[in-house]
């Protein structure tokens, strides 16, 4: 089947005699780990459990706005009287859901395990390196992280609850809300240096630790895409932790960085007309518009963090099960790089509303617009590696292949959100919600899901489930749809987001509000779809099928190491003799050759 | 190789050098602002020092004069979006629509 | 425990780098923009601003701390030029030194903070007083965290300088270019803040 050829240098991580005379304890093997896959289903599985309470927030949301008013059964009395007295959700815990799954799916649950969990694992295998550069900091950023989680998870235990102005925070209601906020900005400032350590360590190794004959143009996509994603999260986060101390600092030392002048909350002045703080009385003088600024600044490159790594592993899946190499590699890579550094000058078409002339408007309108082509030409490549392929309907393939459709509509739905006239009227409506969970839950989840089929046998030598994995796909695919496909429908019929009686107190949402019980049923049968996965994934780690290094018969780096692979992760050194896809290659005698083949077979 | 022992040697007294006209400069700042100079002028002439200042501690003691190109290429990348973060949300709030509300200017000694 | 990692002392031939030279400089890349973001926010506020204190803060003092940044951005690249010149005893002096400004630095400006403390004038009073309070005191915490780092190399951190003296020189280098930047940042604060 493949060869491996084991003549060669041994490789960097295992060469001989010295470091490893003592076998490493319990802590540092599984738990304070500095090995990179260690670290990365570390990221992975925390990762998957956020996603999983995340998600468990919504299915609470969805009760009430299905049934607004309505005790939530079987288990309204765990939430006290002071969030769901009598089970009834008060509007307050509403918006407390409301923040706490936005940050907890964005922060704590899709980039760790895009960026923490695949990234970890995959990225230094499939350039032949030994591990990250520094994995020490590698390990500090996963503790980093687990630690902001443990703040934003403890904030929905304190006095007023967790945060509750949404996971954009604006000022001033962020400001002068009485709800755990402030422990929201520490678990921010602790995923953002998480972050930002992680993207220091994946520049760094995938720029020096680059196997013999890996060029640049012969990076499978899955790393150009890590690489891209890991300069936005340096460059474009430190602007929200300066944000994140700033309304810190406003919160706790009475500061006025964001707090306009003259302030009235409940009919109580808050701050003064003069700028100049009174006893009781914070100065004013502030700029709310400078919170959406500089949060923006960072939360529009996030969105690009969110789908650039899921754009990886779709086209590492449609490489592989296509049996062609991707069609237009180039315009890929470029593509990819032109997105990224377009997606820093786009952010305040997020602010049209905010009183913003026609200029500035004019500037962010055209940028956004720019900003669509390379997504095109990304998504319509993946669309053209299908034609003519011999498709392979594995399980990570079914998700790869619905990728694309539901990528593309998230894609269209935000041209008229991107155009100022248009974005008017559906600004913060449910337009913008269907909009963008398009793009993240049947896009990038279902991207992530792939991965985990796709990758699951190098991680432990066996493979997931056939069956299970249909049935996952086939279930979410249908509910998941019916969730988020009404949005559309409700937002151009003028619905408001962030509303806990579901837009039922204004006339005109009378008649699109029974879309929310659909979503409702549709949401719990999503919930009750993941039970195929969850059981699937831990099953097979005790009795799936066993298989060898290559079972997908692909062609990248990652697959010449052993399943699992070992500290050091390759048994020779590896070294890379062509480009990553080489599929179908005529003349040859199987229909791959891989990158780390010496001769053609 | 510009971190041999020998070119080492030779740029100690480039970094004193330096040293010394970052003090001259600095004590140039603090003159400059005797001046009284209307605002757009006083920040010019504050910026231009300051970066005078700061590209002689990039260049010489930060090693920036004989880098390495990736180096000068993720910098540049740098330079270009902290352009964009001191310019464009300036620049947004400035060209605003609606009537604008600003903070009174107060009589001073502690009245309000 | 560690493995081997390539680069980590010597250069990667294409890049020309070693593994921590890029790692420092994408480090402060981050740092630029999160000062950055200050520096946007004061331009925001004083725009928005119907006046703006002149007046209030210690330029005598600010001037002297200025002075003390550059000298011990001084001693610190001497402390890096000694490791490479194979005088150790020389880079002790001049890393012990410019941990001393440090503190001295630290110790002026607890002095300011008194001093504006004591009269009422607090980073809550004014937004000048709070993007003061906030871009020094964030400035502040850097100077600690540079201090913690030179002194772990002053003590247990130093041994590397006989299992490994590339590496260790290396680290100092790193430190010494964070404390430059570190530097910069005063450079442009000091006039900003205090002149304008």
């Amino acid at each position: 089947m493949d060869q491996v050829t084991t003549h060669g240098a041994p490789a960097h991580g295992l060469e001989p005699a010295h470091e490893h005379a003592h076998e490493l304890g319990f802590w540092r093997k599984y738990v304070f780990s500095v090995d990179h896959k260690v670290i990365g289903i570390q990221y992975a599985v925390t990762g998957l459990l956020f996603l999983l309470f995340g998600f468990s927030l919504m299915m609470l949301m969805r009760w009430q706005l299905a049934f607004p008013g309505r005790p939530i059964p079987l288990i309204g009395g765990w939430f006290g009287a002071d969030k769901a007295p009598g089970g009834i959700m008060l509007p307050e815990f509403y918006n407390q859901l409301g923040a706490m799954h936005g940050t907890i799916m964005v922060f704590l649950g899709v980039v760790p395990l895009a960026v923490g969990g695949f990234g970890n694992f995959v990225m230094p295998l499939q350039i032949g390196a030994p591990d990250m550069a520094f994995p020490k900091l590698n390990m500090a950023s996963y503790w980093v992280y687990f630690c902001g989680g443990v703040v934003m998870l403890a904030s929905f235990l304190a006095p007023g609850g967790s945060a509750q102005s949404g996971w954009t925070s604006y000022a001033p209601l962020s400001i002068v809300n009485q709800g755990a906020q402030t422990w929201w900005l520490v678990g921010m400032i602790f995923l953002i240096t998480s972050s930002l350590l992680g993207s220091i360590n994946f520049i760094t190794t995938i720029v020096q630790l680059r196997a013999k004959g890996l060029s640049y143009m012969r990076l499978p996509f899955f790393v150009w895409a890590q690489f891209v994603t890991s300069f936005l999260l340096l460059l474009a986060f430190p602007p929200l932790e300066a944000a994140g101390i700033l309304q810190l600092m406003d919160r706790v030392a009475g500061t006025s960085f964001f707090m306009p002048s003259g302030l009235v909350v409940s009919n109580k002045i808050v701050t003064t007309m003069t700028g100049i703080a009174a006893p009781g009385i914070a100065s004013g003088g502030g700029n709310p518009l400078m919170w959406q600024h500089l949060f923006w600044f960072l939360a529009h490159p996030e969105v690009y963090v969110l789908i650039l790594p899921a754009m990886g592993i779709v086209a590492e899946i449609v490489a592989n099960n296509t049996r062609k190499p991707l069609w237009g590699y180039k315009a890929l890579v470029y593509s990819v790089v032109f997105l990224g550094f377009m997606s820093f000058i786009v952010w305040a078409h997020h602010m049209f509303m905010t009183g913003m002339g026609t200029t500035m408007s004019a500037f962010f309108q055209t940028t956004t617009m720019i900003i669509s082509i390379p997504s095109v030409v990304i998504l319509t490549a993946l669309l053209m590696s299908l034609v003519g392929a011999s498709i392979r309907f594995t399980t990570p393939m079914l998700f790869a292949l619905a990728f694309l459709p539901m990528f593309g509509i998230g894609g269209l739905t935000g041209l008229p959100l991107g155009l100022a006239p248009s974005d008017i009227h559906l600004h913060d409506t449910y337009y913008v919600i269907g909009h963008f969970h398009y793009v993240v839950a049947p896009g990038t989840l279902f991207a992530l899901f792939a991965g985990v089929y796709y990758w699951f046998p190098k991680a432990t030598g066996r493979r997931m489930n056939d069956l299970l994995g249909a049935l996952h796909f086939w279930t979410s695919f249908v509910a998941i749809n019916l969730v988020f496909f009404p949005m559309f429908i409700e937002g151009l019929a003028g619905m408001n987001r962030r509303m806990y009686d579901g837009g039922a107190q204004y006339a005109h949402n009378k008649a699109v509000l029974h879309w929310n019980v659909v979503q409702g049923y549709a949401a719990w049968g999503l919930g009750l779809a993941q039970l195929f996965f969850i059981v699937n994934f831990f099953m097979s780690i005790k009795w799936g099928k066993a298989v060898d290094r290559n079972p997908w018969e692909a062609t990248t780096l990652e697959w010449s190491a052993p399943s699992p692979p070992p500290h050091g992760n390759f048994l020779t050194e590896p070294i890379a003799y062509r480009a990553p896809y080489e599929y179908s290659v005529p003349g040859a005698a199987k229909d791959f050759t891989p990158q780390f083949e010496p001769e053609r077979a | 190789m510009h971190s041999d022992s020998e070119s080492v040697r030779k740029s100690i007294r480039l970094y004193l050098t330096i040293g010394v006209t970052l003090l001259i400069f600095t004590a140039l700042t603090v003159a400059a602002n005797r001046f009284h100079f209307i605002v757009p002028i006083a920040i010019a002439v504050a910026l231009v020092i300051a970066v005078i200042k700061g590209s002689m501690v990039a260049s010489v003691f930060m090693h920036l004069n004989h880098e390495q190109r990736w180096i000068y290429g993720a910098l540049a990348l740098t330079v270009f979006f902290f352009l964009v973060l001191m310019s464009v949300p300036l620049f947004t709030i400035l060209d605003s629509i609606g009537t604008e509300v600003h903070a009174v200017a107060v009589e001073h000694a502690g009245g309000h | 425990m560690d493995m081997n990692i390539p680069y980590t002392v010597e250069h990667r031939p294409d890049t020309g780098l070693a593994n921590g030279k890029l790692g420092i400089w994408l480090f402060l890349g981050s740092e630029v923009m999160l000062f950055g973001a200050l520096f946007s926010t004061y331009i925001i506020l004083r725009v928005g601003a119907a006046e703006w204190p002149h007046g209030e803060l210690n330029i005598p003092l600010g001037a002297i701390n200025t002075a003390i940044l550059i000298c011990s951005s001084v001693t610190m690249v001497l402390a890096w030029a000694s490791l490479k010149m194979n005088d150790w005893a020389k880079h002790r002096i001049y890393l012990v030194t410019t941990v001393v400004l440090a503190l001295v630095f630290l110790v002026n400006k607890y002095f300011e903070y008194s001093a504006h403390f004591a009269s009422g004038e607090v980073p809550a009073h004014t937004t000048f007083l709070a993007i003061y309070f906030t871009m020094t005191g964030l400035h502040a915490l850097h100077i600690i965290g540079g201090v913690i780092v030179m002194s772990y190399f002053l003590g247990p951190g130093a041994k590397l300088w006989k299992k490994n003296p590339e590496q260790f020189a290396n680290r100092i280098e790193y430190t010494g270019l964070y404390w430059h930047f570190v530097d910069l940042v005063w450079i442009f604060l000091f006039p900003v803040l205090y002149l304008l």
